[in-house]
């Protein structure tokens, strides 16, 4: 059967096995490379995105449970050609060192502030604990998410 | 000269704009910039997902390949089955006989096949290549595909070992034996540390495109392009025209990335030529942890002679390192250990006996740090034993110790410059309040001594003991000897005709800065803005052969060539203009076709090793490092949390602060890892946790707030007087948690990880767990193949290379890492 959701704000229908995980369909399906593989277990959070504002590993996803939702990869971010405030917090922290964390850690950040969450050192650590990092020490992703959420106002 | 550069906390301080998440406003952000420094160039790209990783390359039509390896880590190869059931028309089937040419995987030693022709020496080695043009096929052509075997003794322990890679010995000043017998105290200790795994979070990455000439175009993940290309030609048989090899974007790499992908890229190339298409090797995380390179296992052994008033009079070292079942970059690693064992002190007498042996267990090789973290633990883990012993404090001892210029290392080279050892020691105790804190967690420890003997402990106050710890570091910059001069690197510096400028390197990003900091480096000495100055790719079809990206060796050797080669630009085009070089070198490219500048290292003046010998100025110039921790242990559970760590290091001139903290942190995280949680177990020769969920790295949560400071002692042989700073932060954190454990508990662990089971042990007096590195024999294993022990034939090899002692052994090439 075909797969209706949203990835971006745009309107996909897919015709895959319902158990293709959501990772390869966006990757492979859609070109959508953005969204990483670092363990495919669940483990690393490289692969996260946000499904219906909630974040996700996309690795542990079955296409068939996003029927009907609304999907945002690091892609949609930013407008064409642009940053948002997150992605540039992210630049001119020094948060993305090899940058294959990044596209799931910018997620993690995003799901964080929109939440609300402001710049509480703690309150960040706890937020990404579920994305591993090994360039960074996570100090400087820490500084960014932080940057841009004190910049951010809450809901 | 030295200043100290230490950033301030970051402060987010901007307005509230109405919109979430907006783009900035122009000026909106200016952390960064605030420092005046040129932001990641490669980090939009990386932060809005258009960035290539291999694994993110569409090569229409490519094939998948698979690598079939051994379950079992010592066995004779009978025989590859393949099932009849299943039609291997529509796969390619290729193995050892299939090796185009030389069937060898070599950086130092010949020892390594491309694939096993006849002897399994360790788990998960690859036997045969399959290549499918679908997943689903190649996953059946998997199940249909076995080994024959005949199980052989297998050794697990480098002490039993008879097969040796390496061994080197340093001897300085008199005799150790007399000295320590005319010690007022001699401290023994013997420490053990495991594998560790590099755990980039991109997992390696191949992939092979047949060329119209014959050869093979190599996209991957990778920290050296020409160590890959030197394997290709070799073992495909290729001309250096017919080999190309290109790095895609590279998701962190830490050494790991360094040797390995030779054999991943061979591989692919192997089944692209004989397919005739692409061919995909994307590991997953299952097989890049089971079946690639690790850090060394090392057993150190130290008896330090010492006298009553803090005096260090002599040290005997003994360093043994676990190589695993082939050479790989094995006898620098161990070389690196060696030079680097007794730590950054000042000792009269000293003898350091390294060796590196083989065992059945898969090939160690290169790590951030390379031999040196492993060193210093056991070094710095002494030290505060003794101060202990002593009752001195560390901060005191240290200060007494620690190298000042014109000391004398055990390779007898004399410390003629840029030796802040002592500058780091005080920054690093200053900003954590070592001696204040100190004060306070012993009077708590010995409040809740006393506290036991009287109560129940109930609070969690009282459960949770609170310790800090120090340590110090030194890393030799660049290079092991006369690496360097070997090497002879290549930097080029190029004009277009129509007036772009570009560095071309082989030196690779993998998150480091590499791509901001030659542009930023030539800029500066060209007098024109960054964005002036583009990066060639990394192609060795393109960029001259400037050197593997290891080392700490890029921001120092590579950047120097960089500037070296800047230089002479500007001058030949100023002085054909007459005009500065901002102004003219538009016009001079248009006039003269461009201009190529190629710059090609010359050693450091008066820098001289004796490889043969072993002894003189092993380094250039060194880096020093001091690293305070505090750490939180559960007294009921045996938990370790690293609560703050303060980190000083003299890297010599700091090229872009951002980026260099970057490196303290991530080193500092890392090592924090290999101190508490990073093991490797290991069953009959195979890496049990070889799984993310099983192999454990720090979380946000488990990562202390780091605390960076840099201090820069320029190195007067590089023109911006860098020394790199990749490796240097590795070395120093793990030894200042193991003290502050001891600090909190009053128990000293001698093996890393300082996990829970083993600090439970060392506090209850019970069994603690086996030492870290060494593999355990199950009864199956040890029925089917009698332990080499008990044949009382130890060997790792069918044909274990004769033993051949000849002391002392010179260095064998250029590779460190």
């Amino acid at each position: 059967m075909s797969y209706r959701f949203t990835v971006n704000g745009a309107e996909q229908a897919l015709d895959v096995p319902g158990m293709r995980r959501l990772l390869d369909a966006l990757r492979e399906d859609l070109g959508l490379t953005g969204t990483k593989e670092g363990c495919g277990e669940g483990e690393c959070g490289a692969c996260s995105v946000l499904i219906d504002g909630e974040l996700a590993n996309s690795c542990l996803v079955p296409l068939a449970q996003v029927e009907g939702a609304k999907v945002v990869t690091v892609e949609g971010l930013a407008s064409q050609g642009g940053l948002d405030r997150l992605q540039q917090a992210f630049l001119e922290t020094g948060g993305a060192q090899c940058g294959i964390c990044t596209p799931g850690m910018l997620m993690a950040g995003r799901a964080y502030i929109a939440a609300g969450g402001g710049p509480d050192e703690d309150a960040i650590r706890e937020a990404i604990a579920g994305n591993l990092c090994r360039c960074t020490g996570y100090t400087k992703i820490i500084d960014a998410i932080a940057l841009a959420a004190a910049a951010t106002p809450s809901p | 000269m030295t200043v100290t550069t230490r950033p301030p906390r970051v402060a987010p301080t901007i307005d509230a704009p109405a919109a979430p998440l907006p783009a900035p406003a122009p000026g909106e952000l200016q952390i960064g910039r605030a420092r005046g420094l040129p932001l990641r160039r490669e980090g939009p790209d990386k932060l809005t997902g258009t960035a290539l990783y291999t694994d993110d390359m569409v090569f229409p039509g490519a094939w998948y390949g698979h690598t079939v390896r051994s379950t079992i880590a010592h066995a004779r190869l009978l025989g590859i089955d393949l099932a009849p059931e299943f039609d291997w028309s529509k796969v390619v089937v290729l193995t050892a006989k299939d090796v185009p040419g030389e069937n060898v995987m070599s950086l130092i030693t010949d020892d390594q096949p491309v694939l096993v022709s006849d002897e399994i020496r360790h788990y998960a080695e690859p036997v045969a290549l399959l290549a499918a043009p679908d997943r689903e096929t190649l996953r059946e052509a998997v199940k249909h595909i076995s080994l024959r075997t005949e199980p052989l003794p297998a050794v697990f322990d480098p002490l039993v070992s008879q097969q040796e890679f390496a061994h080197f010995a340093l001897d300085k000043g008199g005799d150790v034996d007399a000295a320590l017998a005319a010690a007022d105290l001699v401290i023994e200790g013997t420490y053990r540390v495991g594998h560790q795994e590099q755990l980039y979070i991109e997992n390696n990455a191949m992939i092979a495109v047949p060329r119209p000439d014959g050869g093979v175009t190599i996209h991957g993940s990778m920290q050296c392009p020409y160590y890959i290309h030197k394997a290709l030609k070799r073992a495909l048989g290729l001309s250096g025209e017919q080999a190309v090899v290109i790095q895609a974007e590279t998701g962190g790499g830490f050494g790991g990335k360094e040797e390995f992908p030779s054999v991943i890229a061979t591989h692919a190339g192997m089944l692209a030529l004989r397919v005739g298409k692409p061919v995909r090797m994307i590991y997953d995380r299952h097989e890049d942890l089971a079946a690639t390179t690790k850090r060394h296992p090392a057993i150190v052994t130290h008896r330090t002679g010492v006298m009553r008033d803090g005096t260090l009079v002599a040290q005997d070292i003994d360093v043994v390192m676990d190589g695993g079942a082939y050479c790989t970059l094995t006898p620098v690693v161990l070389s690196r250990g060696t030079l680097h064992a007794g730590g950054p002190y000042s000792c009269p007498n000293v003898r350091i006996r390294g060796r590196a042996m083989a065992t059945n267990t898969p090939p160690n090789g290169a790590f951030r740090g390379f031999g040196a973290p492993q060193t210093e633990f056991a070094a710095e883990m002494q030290v505060n034993r003794i101060a202990e012993a002593l009752q001195i404090s560390p901060l005191e001892l240290r200060r007494k110790w620690a190298y000042q210029l014109g000391d004398t290392t055990p390779s007898e080279q004399v410390l003629r410059e840029s030796v802040a050892a002592h500058e780091v020691l005080e920054r690093a105790a200053e900003a954590a309040e070592f001696e204040r804190i100190k004060s306070q967690t012993a009077r708590q420890r010995q409040e809740r001594q006393a506290g036991a003997k009287s109560a129940v402990l109930s609070s969690p106050s009282q459960k949770t003991a609170r310790g800090i710890g120090l340590a110090m570091a030194w890393h030799g910059a660049g290079f092991t000897g006369s690496g360097e001069v070997y090497l002879a690197s290549v930097a080029s510096l190029e004009l277009s005709a129509s007036g772009e400028i570009r560095v071309l390197t082989a030196s690779t990003e993998m998150g480091q800065g590499t791509k901001t900091i030659f542009p930023q480096l030539a800029a500066e000495e060209l007098g024109v803005p960054i964005e002036a100055v583009g990066m060639a790719p990394q192609d060795t079809s393109i960029v001259p052969d400037s050197g593997p990206t290891v080392a700490s060796r890029t921001a120092m050797v590579v950047g120097g060539l960089v500037i070296k080669a800047a230089r002479r630009m500007r001058a030949a085009v100023e002085e054909a203009t007459g005009r500065p070089f901002a102004e003219s070198y538009v016009d001079y490219a248009r006039d003269h076709n461009g201009l190529r500048i190629d710059q090609q290292f010359e050693a450091y003046p008066n820098v001289h090793f004796d490889d043969k010998t072993y002894k003189g100025d092993a380094y250039p110039a060194y880096g020093w490092a001091a690293c305070v921790a505090e750490v939180d242990v559960d007294l009921d559970t045996g938990e370790v949390t690293v609560r703050n760590v303060v980190s000083a290091n003299d890297i010599g001139h700091v090229i872009h602060p951002v980026l260099a903290e970057g490196q303290v942190e991530g080193g500092t995280l890392q090592a924090v890892g290999y101190a508490t949680i990073e093991e490797i177990k290991l069953a009959d020769g195979r890496y049990l946790n070889d799984r993310l969920a099983t192999y454990i790295i720090p979380t946000a949560l488990d990562a202390p707030r780091i605390d960076s400071i840099l201090v820069e002692s320029p190195f007067s042989g590089a023109p911006h007087g860098a020394k790199g700073v990749g490796e240097l932060p590795m070395d120093v954190p793990a030894a200042a948690v193991v003290a502050a454990i001891h600090e909190a508990t009053g128990a000293w662990i001698h093996d890393l990880p300082a996990s829970p089971e083993r600090i439970l042990a060392a506090l209850h007096g019970i069994t603690p767990p086996p030492p870290p590195g060494i593999s355990t024999v199950s009864e199956r294993s040890a029925k089917a193949a009698p332990s080499a022990a008990d044949a009382g034939t130890p060997q790792v090899g069918l044909d274990p290379k004769p033993d051949d002692r000849t002391d002392p052994q010179p260095m064998r090439g250029p590779y460190d890492g």
